[in-house]
């Protein structure tokens, strides 16, 4: 566990430095909005997203696509499968912390099933009988518990995050099957091929998104907080309260935008 | 005694005929008053269904089902063509949206001081926007159902979210709709995917677009961005 973190880590520094440079290299870009109370640090944010989005498109998404390309379907498939065990069991314990037994109760009949039916998570079996994931991960059980949301943040590697996440990230990246492996060479395949399954898995979504909006980094960025918050509140969150009326509202003539 | 019996047999005979035929008479006006009043009932529950506009999660069904059942039926949107897509769409789905207030609430304090030729361009290219982006999601389309999740309104509502599940392979897709009480009807103003209201979801860099550039900044931006994916290049 803790050897995981310390992994998590390293990564992290790592891929941080690498994004700091990125955004020396890149000409920053200052962007001509109005600031975003959520995303106080936006510039910053932006850079990462840059970085992250060019990471994607010249490693991760190629990989991902070959991997989607050479492997039949029922190997991916099993591998999302495998995954998908741990993470059904880290919602079992989540779901405990929540206080939602019955959830639990579900996550634990479905990693039970999965194991030892699906052979050690191979196969999805629950699913087909009917019984249904949760979800729930540690950054849900803390905003379960009253923890706000907290500004928006892009981390170098992981990306969208916002700060209540960010705290529940190690927990909620680190749990995966490398930590059953004792042996390193194992571990870091393992996590590879972890990061190339979800974003096989991500292929056509990301198509949307490139196809969405106007501007990605904005449309990714509402589009993670307000589903981030649905999670939290288990598809059903209450009306926000309407924003407070903009003391901007008056004046702006479409002719003439305003200067900065 | 026995001819009396007889004759009152008799008499009972015709009596019989008589009421028989008065039977037939009086069941051939109820006949006529039940053919009247079905035609009554009818009518009126024609009225009262023109004047009681469907109950919204009943509507929302309708046109989802209505949708899939339309996607199955056609080869072309299965295949993402946007233009039968566009074609789909409003047919089946724009019948039932407030476009002004959904686009109104995507460009936000701005719309107000938008033209109305600009309002009308804004419309159209973000619908065509709109389309494009869930034409890809609609060519998913194939042995999907829908079903109502629970409501929390009251009756006497004029704003009401109708939550849905679309179920299909994998996992169930939240999908919900937040419509208004108008006239002719409820109207579908805003949509939530996963989780994610979509007119809010835009806001924020049409407000980028518009404090750039002005509004027909946006418009501008738009028109380009559905143009170059016309042509293939995204």
């Amino acid at each position: 566990m803790s050897a995981a973190i310390r992994r998590l880590g390293r990564w992290l520094a790592l891929a941080t430095l690498l994004s700091l440079m990125y955004g020396c290299a890149t000409v920053s870009t200052n962007h001509a909005g109005p600031s975003n109370p959520r995303d106080p640090w936006e510039n910053w944010n932006r850079n990462v997203f840059a970085f992250n989005e060019a990471l994607d498109a010249n490693v991760v998404l190629p990989v991902a696509t070959a991997y989607e390309k050479v492997t039949p379907r029922f190997v991916r498939q099993g591998v999302e499968n495998f995954f998908n065990n741990f993470a059904d069991a880290w919602s079992a314990v989540n779901n405990v912390l929540q206080g939602k037994l019955e959830r639990a109760f579900t996550d634990v009949v479905r990693v039970g099933t999965n194991t030892v039916l699906g052979i050690g998570g191979l196969f999805d079996i629950a699913s087909e009988a009917g019984i249904e994931h949760t979800f729930e991960d540690f950054g849900q059980t803390l905003g379960h518990w009253g923890a706000p949301p907290g500004p928006y943040v892009v981390w170098p590697l992981f990306g969208p995050s916002n700060v209540r996440e960010s705290f529940a990230l190690p927990l909620d990246r680190g749990i995966s099957p490398s930590l059953v492996i004792g042996d390193g060479n194992a571990q870091w395949s393992l996590g590879a091929l972890q990061i190339v399954n979800v974003r096989a898995g991500l292929l056509g979504a990301s198509k949307f998104f490139d196809g969405s909006g106007l501007d990605k980094y904005s449309f990714v960025r509402d589009a993670y907080l307000q589903r981030r918050r649905n999670l939290v509140f288990d598809g059903d969150p209450p009306e926000e309260p309407p924003p407070p009326p903009d003391p901007a509202d008056r004046g702006i003539s479409d002719a003439a935008p305003p200067k900065k | 005694m026995l001819d009396t019996a007889l004759w009152s047999d008799t008499n009972a005979g015709a009596l019989n005929e008589a009421r028989a035929s008065a039977l037939n008479e009086s069941e051939k006006t109820m006949k006529q008053v039940l053919c009247w009043l079905k035609v009554a009932v009818l009518g009126l529950s024609c009225v009262s269904a023109m004047a009681q506009p469907k109950a919204p999660d009943v509507l929302i069904k309708e046109v989802s089902i209505d949708v899939i059942e339309a996607v199955k039926a056609d080869k072309g949107i299965q295949s993402g063509e946007v233009q039968k897509v566009i074609a789909l769409v409003d047919a089946k789905v724009m019948p039932h949206v407030n476009f002004q207030r959904m686009t109104a609430s995507a460009v936000g304090r701005y719309w107000r001081q938008a033209t109305p030729e600009q309002q009308k361009s804004l419309q159209d290219e973000f619908k065509i926007l709109l389309v494009r982006t869930y034409s890809g999601a609609l060519a998913q389309v194939k042995d999907q159902t829908v079903q109502l999740r629970p409501m929390r309104n009251s009756a006497d509502d004029t704003e009401v979210v109708v939550r849905t599940e679309v179920r299909g392979k994998g996992d169930p897709i939240q999908l919900d709709y937040r419509l208004e009480k108008s006239a002719d009807g409820w109207r579908i103003y805003d949509v939530n995917v996963l989780g994610v209201w979509l007119v809010e979801n835009y806001r924020n860099s049409f407000a980028q677009d518009i404090s750039a550039g002005g509004i027909d900044g946006l418009i501008t931006k738009l028109t380009e961005r559905n143009k170059a994916a016309k042509s293939g290049k995204t």
